[in-house]
């Protein structure tokens, strides 16, 4: 059954319900006694709740934690204003007519409320206009008498024309308006009068409790300090009225009073000095409790700290499975979880005391002891049944494995834990691209689950092998990278042929051991790669990173183009990022689909290690020599970027003789712009295929090719020709008056002055262009910055609008409500993460279908 | 309304991006509701100021069918309640 809130009704606190609601009248400003017990009709009054463990209530008779703690109140000598409702004071004040008590609305212009409900404080505030919006009637419309005019000095004085208001006149005044008069500004939240203080509530010890540091010594909290000023000054007042005293000191401390229940509710009044500790620090008023990032709305109800968890710097450990976490032996002594003794697994847990791997134990009582060094053998003894040990983490325990910012639901996922020397958490590279980590000083954080139903869903659920397929595209998150890849590929290329001892060495390097097809004195690389592939495992269909751009079409020519795999053999293709990269990895993808989740973390594991081990042993160097192209080659790029930087010149003839065609929507200066743009980038661009057709086969061309670091444009821009460098999109303009710097003439429209770097990275730049690329490199940086901070925040947003849609089991996507969004999810009803990159490649099953 | 003023304006529902609407006789509209167990509130609602709305002539509580082109799935239905603005 889902209860529906129909109304929430807010109002002013009246003295009647803070008398009532209260167990204890204050009457000294004592705290304790001279044997340290709590005063009763103190602010520490034992009726006013337990803050000590083991004491009971004297007004409820609850221990810790069952008592709410209780109010009490506190008699004023003078009434007071309340801070928080100056304004509302003021705004009532100017409206009340000073004679006939009457609000000075004049008949038929009433404010009229809105709505149906009960009007609410919020609506008190809202139609008495905070903004002082209002002006004050000049005569009364009921009885004409002349209104005076009514000021308001911040913080909490009130002048009609000169002379001062006390809150005891205000609250007069308030006293005498009829219930039926408010109604006409819209004033229904309660009487005016209680705005203003006569009986002040003394809250729960509850919530302010007082800490007792080593040497016994009680510290109180900022508000019972507050508290105690306030009852001290205002006994002082009582006396001093009793006493009959001049009226020039009543005053003085009425103001004093004023000042410690104004800095009680809000220590940041504008006009009032801080109220600070004895120490100078300022104390922290009601207000300051709720308000900002570490306020009781922001700090503690939006955000919350937790136990059993640890936090420390990343490093790699490729000898670790994808799915384990390197768990710091300090870090592992410290988390716990809960062992539940049985008189099945008492040993176990006599053998975790006995060697120091368990910290504490609970006694059916719910007394814990630390376990030391001492006592461990008297806690083994007196073990048994229903004595829960807090064991140490050990290996193989699932732990939650997390990295800020959790953008998406790969940011945390369930590890198993290996315990580790050293002081940093330990990871397999390849699940740094779901948690978006790498090695330069990023930290995560580990929870250790504690209940049995907590670790089970966390390693059913969130296990790195439950979520290799991403929800958002179908495809893996999880795969190879960088070195891993170029040596997988190198590896599978056709070439590639490993003697039978090589290809042993190769395994011990990799680190894990394999069966080597029998009989041959030489495998291929593809034979070796096949060794860690299900038997019956098969894909086909795509072509291999090396070829991706081929726009023909033929089959079978080249070894290394189609992937093809057949009963766990790779027959063609070369394995590179279009297999088991993230985010590409084909192979990945289909092995998760058509296996288990198991199979493919191994495989991740496998492959990765053997991509490295491979490199270790073919050898994977770069020299500046490898960006050296073939004198033809060099002479052709040259040839082509000065051509295209002669026909940027002609174009800027054209333009100055108006010769040159103007584009459609453009004035003639951008279509010069955007046409000079396009003949460098052309010209850039048949550079690049020189390098690319030209350059003779290396490591760098091998990384690039296999798709695991760099590209033609980055290889192009070492070896050939920079290009363009750009600012918001467009040549670079800014800099002096019609010249980017002093060293051009002015209004020089000529590639070179306007950011075009017509060297490589290998020729080195000249000093302009080397200008013209850290501007464009600034403002990458830049705009990186920005563009996060803006597109994370746009996201957030949209997770706050979207969080509670669901997709229902009969399909459909509804609201918290259960009113309906789509009537199929996404409008096809294809989950993303069970299906090929958001599409159900059904040709693929069909085929294995029919061959069986 | 102005003289020849249907001559000259253009047929709404011939307009490309104006998906097809049709009105659900009360069978389907009770089909629909046990179908989906839901009641006539839980459906997205669409006000009977709306242009389509009009020219279709449906009334506050009908039901609409409505086919869109969906670049996920091709065609998809959806479904909308009539109500008064």
């Amino acid at each position: 059954m889902v209860y529906r809130i129909s109304e929430l009704h807010f109002s002013l606190l009246s003295p009647d319900v803070v008398k009532n609601l209260a167990r204890v009248r204050v009457v000294t400003a004592d705290l304790y006694d001279a044997d340290g017990y709590p005063v009763e009709g103190g602010v520490m009054d034992p009726r006013l709740g337990v803050i000590d463990p083991g004491l009971h209530c004297r007004t409820c008779g609850g221990g810790i934690g069952d008592c709410p703690g209780h109010l009490g109140y506190l008699e004023l000598a003078k009434p007071v204003i309340n801070v928080l409702y100056t304004k509302v004071v003021y705004q009532l004040l100017k409206m009340v007519c000073r004679k006939c008590q009457k609000v000075m609305v004049e008949e038929g212009k009433e404010r009229k409320s809105k709505r149906k409900h009960k009007i609410t404080i919020s609506d008190v505030e809202a139609n008495i206009d905070l903004d002082s919006v209002i002006v004050q009637p000049a005569t009364c419309p009921f009885c004409k008498t002349k209104s005076k005019k009514i000021t308001f000095v911040k913080p909490y004085t009130y002048y009609e024309e000169k002379k001062e208001l006390s809150p005891m006149d205000i609250r007069e005044r308030f006293e005498k308006v009829s219930d039926k008069e408010l109604t006409k500004v819209g004033f229904n939240g309660g009487r005016p009068e209680w705005l203003i203080l006569t009986l002040f509530p003394v809250p729960p010890v509850t919530m302010r409790p007082s800490i007792t540091l080593e040497g016994g010594e009680r510290s109180e909290d900022d508000l019972t300090h507050k508290l105690v000023d306030i009852v001290r000054i205002n006994q002082s007042l009582k006396e001093n009225i009793d006493i009959g005293a001049p009226e020039f000191i009543l005053n003085d401390l009425w103001e004093l009073v004023q000042y410690h229940i104004s800095t009680y509710f809000d220590n940041e009044l504008t006009g009032a000095p801080l109220a600070r500790h004895r120490s100078g620090r300022a104390l922290k008023g009601l207000i300051q409790r709720l308000k900002a990032k570490e306020g009781r709305l922001r700090g503690n109800l939006l955000g919350k700290r937790v136990n059993f968890s640890a936090r420390t710097v990343i490093s790699p450990d490729p000898r670790l499975s994808i799915n384990e976490v390197g768990v710091p032996e300090s870090i592992a002594q410290e988390l716990t979880l809960p062992f539940y003794v049985t008189t099945k697994n008492v040993k176990e847990a006599q053998r975790l005391i006995r060697n120091q791997k368990a910290n504490y134990v609970i006694r059916p009582d719910g007394r814990r002891i630390k376990i030391t060094e001492e006592n461990k053998t008297e806690i083994v003894q007196n073990l048994i049944e229903g004595w829960i040990v807090e064991r140490q983490l050990e290996n193989g325990d699932v732990v939650l494995y997390n990295r800020q910012p959790s953008l998406h639901r790969m940011s945390i996922m369930a590890h198993r834990v290996r315990v580790m020397p050293y002081q940093t958490f330990r990871m397999n590279p390849s699940v740094c691209f779901p948690y978006n980590a790498d090695f330069d000083g990023d930290e995560m954080n580990v929870h250790v689950p504690q209940t049995e139903e907590a670790r089970v869903e966390a390693a059913m659920l969130m296990a790195v092998e439950n979520n290799l397929i991403s929800p958002r595209f179908g495809g893996p998150v999880i795969g190879l990278d960088l070195d891993q890849i170029s040596g997988i590929a190198l590896l599978t290329k056709a070439e590639t042929k490993l003697s039978r001892r090589d290809a042993t060495l190769l395994f011990g390097l990799a680190g894990f051991a394999m069966e080597l097809p029998a009989g041959k004195e030489e495998l291929t690389g593809k034979e070796l790669f096949s060794l860690l592939l299900p038997e019956d495992f098969a894909i086909s269909g795509y072509r291999s990173n090396f070829y991706k751009n081929r726009k023909i079409e033929k089959k079978g020519e080249d070894p290394d183009e189609w992937i093809e795999i057949k009963d766990g053999k790779l027959i063609s293709g070369i394995i590179d990022k279009q297999s088991v990269a993230a985010e590409n990895g084909k192979l990945i993808q289909k092995l998760e689909r058509m296996t288990n989740p198991t199979t493919a973390k191994m495989f991740i594991d496998r492959a990765g290690r053997l991509g490295a081990a491979y490199l270790m042993l073919r050898g994977f160097s770069l020299s500046i020599a490898d960006l050296d192209l073939p004198p033809e080659a060099q002479t052709k790029t040259r040839e082509e970027i000065q051509k295209a930087e002669e026909e940027a010149n002609q174009l800027i003839v054209q333009y100055q003789t108006k010769e040159l065609t103007t584009l459609p929507g453009m004035t003639r200066k951008e279509s010069l712009e955007a046409q000079i743009m396009n003949a460098l980038a052309s010209g850039v661009s048949r550079a690049s295929d020189v390098v690319e057709t030209s350059m003779k086969p290396n490591d760098i061309r091998n990384m690039y090719l296999a798709g695991s670091k760099g590209s033609v444009i980055t290889t192009t821009q070492m070896a050939a020709v920079v290009g363009q460098e750009t600012i918001l999109g467009k040549r670079i303009k800014r800099g002096y008056q019609k010249r980017t710097l002093a060293h051009y003439k002015e209004g020089d429209l000529t590639p070179g002055a306007h950011g075009f770097v017509a060297h490589s990275f290998k020729q080195g730049l000249d000093p302009f262009e080397m200008m013209w690329n850290i501007m464009n490199g600034r403002e990458g940086l830049m705009d990186k910055s920005l563009r996060t901070r803006k597109s994370g925040y746009m996201q957030r947003r949209l997770i706050n609008a979207l969080q509670d849609l669901k997709v229902m089991h009969d399909g459909t996507v509804r609201n918290a409500h259960g009113r309906i969004i789509q009537f199929t999810a996404g409008e096809d009803g294809i989950d993303p993460s069970k299906s090929d990159w958001g599409t159900i490649a059904w040709k693929d099953r069909l085929d294995m279908m029919v061959k069986e | 309304m102005m003289y020849g003023y249907d001559k000259m304006s253009m047929d709404l529902l011939q307009h490309e991006l104006v998906p097809k609407h049709e009105i659900l006789s009360d069978e389907e509209k009770n089909e629909l509701f046990t179908k989906l167990h839901i009641t006539k509130n839980d459906l997205p609602k669409i006000l009977d100021s709306d242009s389509v709305v009009k020219k279709i002539g449906a009334k506050k509580d009908d039901v609409l069918r409505i086919t869109r082109t969906s670049s996920t799935a091709g065609t998809a239905i959806y479904f909308r309640l009539v109500i008064p603005e």
